[in-house]
């Protein structure tokens, strides 16, 4: 099939899920409104812990800033997810799967409605960090570098999402694999820095966890400025479980359209 | 008088911002019999169900059933009855045997007279080799004789069948139908069935009242309301559809047109079977070669048509009655395709 | 005819949702892996506050955070079992129950009753891992009876809020209804350091917030010094009793669109 046919394709299918994704405001508004509310109690809550030291700033809402951008991809998981699940289950996925619509169409639109929302997400914290904050240490540009990883890191989990509803057509796998990536989420240098966990067995796991290096990566732009380190592990992780996550989905979506 | 098994007065139920689903409905079952209540979808069947089960409170009238007011007297009324909806109420985590425990232990029966009622009725609808899987497994056949089964556990003397067949393959409907049979006529339970089925209703019930629009617009038994309406149907298919025209004219002159094929034409025969020789004398000197002729006798169908000016068939809207329709098109898929496991 | 009666209402219900939660993975896993996480993610990844100057609780941090944890899981036992009747009144099954039951409230009851057997559970497993990963609990016999009781009266509590919305809403879509407000009112209260650490909004709010009181006396049982026993069991027993008649209307609102 000629490319011109597959760009109408994406088009349409991209419209779809992003049209589908604002139409469900009890998917947007939890996305948005959690991190959110998460990020208001644990910078008041743990503002004492800026007193410990080697804390690297004084303010805990800059420190906890990062973590709603994860957060939020979590719940981008959580939407794609069920959104392909419910595809599955009533037989839509079906229904495409007997007309000549490309298999990388499908796949293509259903990340637009993940990046949707991730941007719109990004986007919300960042107003948020800055409203209520003390601004971003890297600037304007570590801004647009903010919203760039955050939506790296929101494709990766989008494809997770996408990835379990395509292999059980399940939505209830879908939920039921959000703890999981909350505990990936937890086990991590969320609330303190990996120097200042004090339990080993918890800051090997946090030394370990990709997620901890995608909060670090945020985090250096909001408080350090450029640290090419940080950044350059942060989307070495982000990006890695992107393409693998992308992947697993391509060959869940194959594998399911086929048995269709 | 012996007290009716169910009975209602101007009943009436509306719902907010909606329409009167139930606009005034008076009926009288009488213990023991086979009650069919017809009408297409949206007609207000499920409501009425839904009122005189105690499920729904009427927004005015009166309703008693088993002797018992619907609205002061619930527990009383749900001690009698047994109730087959039109969703089929099962949990999928659960497997048939487990679905019998629960209805048994919530009608009271412990243990071991739980698990043999359980037992025996599992049994009875053919269900004893399925009944240690899970209902999510199960076809559309199936579950409508799990949900009869469990309507059954405390022996209720009144039984409230909500479109009981809808969705289900040639078998399992006669299935049930039978089973339906044996407990009216061996057990002398009152069945109230609702059903959208001509020929259900036709087969089924003692009596039929028809309803559409939320009222009944004929009551009786099939042969009476058909009688009613007397006079039979003729149908001519030509055997050249160049001719279909013609064969309109030729009928038109014996009676009023009525629904037929799309390959023909049919008229109710204003002057009874006894025409149908002229019918075809009329066909003959018309020159009009005809490749098929039927005469129908009169319907259920016909006796709406008469009293609405609409055919049964085709003439319910999207109303109440889908809000049955499964919660999902996966369980609807195995439902028509009546698989049986 | 039906023998049925509140009791054999109530233990039906009660049996068939404690089944379906033993045997179904994915309703167990929420009530527990949350609990867990935030226990391991606290009592692992933030012990280093308990270094905090002003920071003077004498259990020790696991204890501390334990003590939010054993609150969380049984609020949220509660509330997840308010998940259950809401996909029961969408699916349909609810009609089965109130079709069924003489009584209505029996079904309430049957719900609570597997509320109680989740929450026990959750509690269980959560209080042994956490012993086995070093948490102390100081307190003596009577301080565990006083926990625990605590601990299941906010479950009643947070079961018949949750059902209360279910019942109206009859719909999964409630879910964030239910969650929301339990949510909001685990944590306005003093999570992750004592209430004199407090700075800001969260301190006003925990000021305010009757879960703050229930949250230091549970935490004073942990470590054999309770303090406001008596005004911590009236504010539990309150919010029980206010959900409860909650929990009664939205059985009503139920009965009226079934």
């Amino acid at each position: 099939m000629s490319g011109s046919t597959l760009a109408p394709q994406v088009g349409m299918l991209a419209r779809r899920s992003v049209v589908r994704t604002f139409r469900q405001p009890a998917m947007i508004v939890p996305a948005l409104l959690f991190p959110l509310l998460l990020l208001a109690i644990n910078s008041s809550g743990l503002e004492s812990a800026t007193n410990l030291p080697g804390f690297p700033t004084d303010s805990y809402f800059q420190f906890a800033l990062a973590i709603a951008f994860v957060q939020g991809a979590l719940f981008s998981a959580n939407s794609a997810g069920t959104n392909l699940s419910s595809d599955v289950e009533t037989g839509f996925l079906n229904r495409l799967s007997l007309t000549p619509l490309r298999r990388v169409a499908l796949l293509l639109g259903q990340l637009a409605g993940i990046l949707a929302l991730g941007m719109i997400q990004a986007v919300t914290f960042l107003a948020v960090g800055l409203v209520f904050g003390e601004g971003i240490e890297a600037g304007v540009a570590g801004a647009f570098v903010i919203i760039a990883l955050s939506l790296v890191i929101s494709l990766g989990f989008g494809c997770i999402g996408a990835f379990v509803a395509l292999r059980t057509g399940s939505g209830e796998a879908v939920q039921g694999v959000f703890p999981l990536l909350f505990a990936a989420l937890f086990l991590s240098s969320m609330a303190l820095p990996r120097d200042l966990i004090e339990t080993d067995w918890f800051r090997t796991v946090a030394d370990w966890n990709p997620v901890s290096y995608m909060l670090e990566g945020i985090r250096s732009l909001v408080i350090t400025g450029w640290d090419g380190e940080a950044l350059a592990l942060g989307f070495a992780c982000a990006g890695g479980l992107a393409v693998l996550s992308l992947a697993a989905t391509s060959a869940a979506l194959r594998n399911r359209m086929t048995r269709a | 008088m012996l007290s009716a098994a169910i009975e209602t007065q101007g009943l009436v139920r509306e719902f907010k911002k909606g329409p009167r689903a139930v606009d005034g409905i008076d009926l009288r079952v009488e213990p023991g019999e086979v009650y069919g209540f017809l009408g297409p979808n949206g007609a207000g069947k499920s409501t009425t169900v839904h009122v005189l089960t105690t499920l729904l409170p009427p927004t005015s009238g009166t309703a008693r059933v088993a002797g018992h007011d619907v609205v002061s007297e619930g527990p009383a009324v749900r001690a009698a009855i047994g109730a087959a909806l039109q969703e089929a109420a099962l949990d999928p985590f659960l497997t048939g045997r487990e679905h019998m425990k629960l209805q048994t232990a919530l009608h009271g029966m412990r243990g071991q007279e739980g698990r043999q009622r359980g037992d025996a009725l599992l049994e009875r609808v053919g269900l004893t080799e399925a009944a240690d899987r899970k209902v999510r497994g199960y076809s559309g056949g199936m579950k409508r004789r799990l949900d009869l089964a469990l309507a059954l556990v405390h022996r209720p003397r009144i039984l409230f069948l909500d479109e009981p067949t809808t969705g289900l393959d040639v078998q399992s409907r006669s299935a049930l139908w039978a089973e339906v049979q044996r407990l009216a006529s061996d057990r002398g339970v009152t069945v109230f069935l609702t059903t959208q089925y001509l020929e259900e209703a036709d087969v089924l019930a003692d009596r039929v009242g028809i309803i559409d629009h939320g009222r009944i617009v004929a009551e009786g038994t099939p042969d009476a309301l058909k009688a009613e309406i007397g006079r039979p149907s003729v149908e001519a298919i030509p055997a050249d559809p160049a001719d279909l025209a013609r064969t309109r004219d030729v009928l038109a002159r014996f009676g009023e047109t009525v629904a037929s094929s799309p390959k023909g034409a049919a008229v109710r025969l204003s002057g009874g079977d006894a025409q149908l020789a002229e019918v075809v004398r009329a066909f003959d000197a018309q020159d009009v070669r005809v490749e098929h002729l039927q005469l129908h006798a009169p319907t259920l169908d016909d006796v709406f048509l008469a009293k609405t000016g609409r055919s049964l068939e085709g003439a319910g809207d999207a109303g109440e009655e889908n809000q049955a329709a499964p919660a999902d098109a996966g369980e609807a898929g195995r439902q028509l395709a009546g698989r049986e496991a | 005819m039906s023998r049925g009666s509140f009791t054999s209402v109530a233990l039906a219900v009660g049996w068939r949702n404690v089944h379906n939660y033993f045997t179904n993975p994915a309703m167990i896993v929420p009530g527990l892996v949350f609990p867990l996480f935030f226990f391991t993610a606290f009592a692992g990844g933030l012990s280093r506050v308990d270094s905090v100057p002003g920071f003077d609780y004498e259990a020790g941090y696991t204890a501390f955070v334990y003590g939010f944890v054993l609150l969380q899981a049984s609020a949220f036992g509660g509330i997840f079992t308010g998940f259950s009747i809401a996909r029961d009144f969408e699916s349909g099954f609810s009609r089965r129950l109130l079709l069924a039951a003489p009584k209505r409230t029996a079904i309430i009851a049957g719900y609570w009753i597997a509320a109680l057997v989740r929450a026990a559970f959750n509690v269980t497993v959560v209080t042994v891992i956490g012993l086995i990963a070093g948490l102390e609990i100081t307190g003596g016999g009577l301080d565990l009876v006083g926990l625990y009781t605590l601990a299941l009266i906010v479950n009643a509590a947070a079961m018949f809020f949750g059902s209360g919305i279910a019942m109206r809403l009859r719909t999964m879509q409630a879910g964030p209804a239910m969650q929301i407000p339990a949510f909001l009112l685990l944590f306005l209260s003093p999570v992750w350091v004592p209430y004199d650490l407090l700075v800001g909004w969260v301190h006003a709010a925990a000021t305010v917030n009757p879960i703050t009181l229930v949250l230091e006396t549970g935490r004073g049982f942990i470590a054999g010094d309770p303090v406001k026993v008596l005004p911590a069991f009236a504010v539990a027993l309150g919010l029980a009793a206010l959900t409860a008649l909650w929990a009664r209307g939205g059985l009503r609102s139920a009965e009226r669109a079934a």
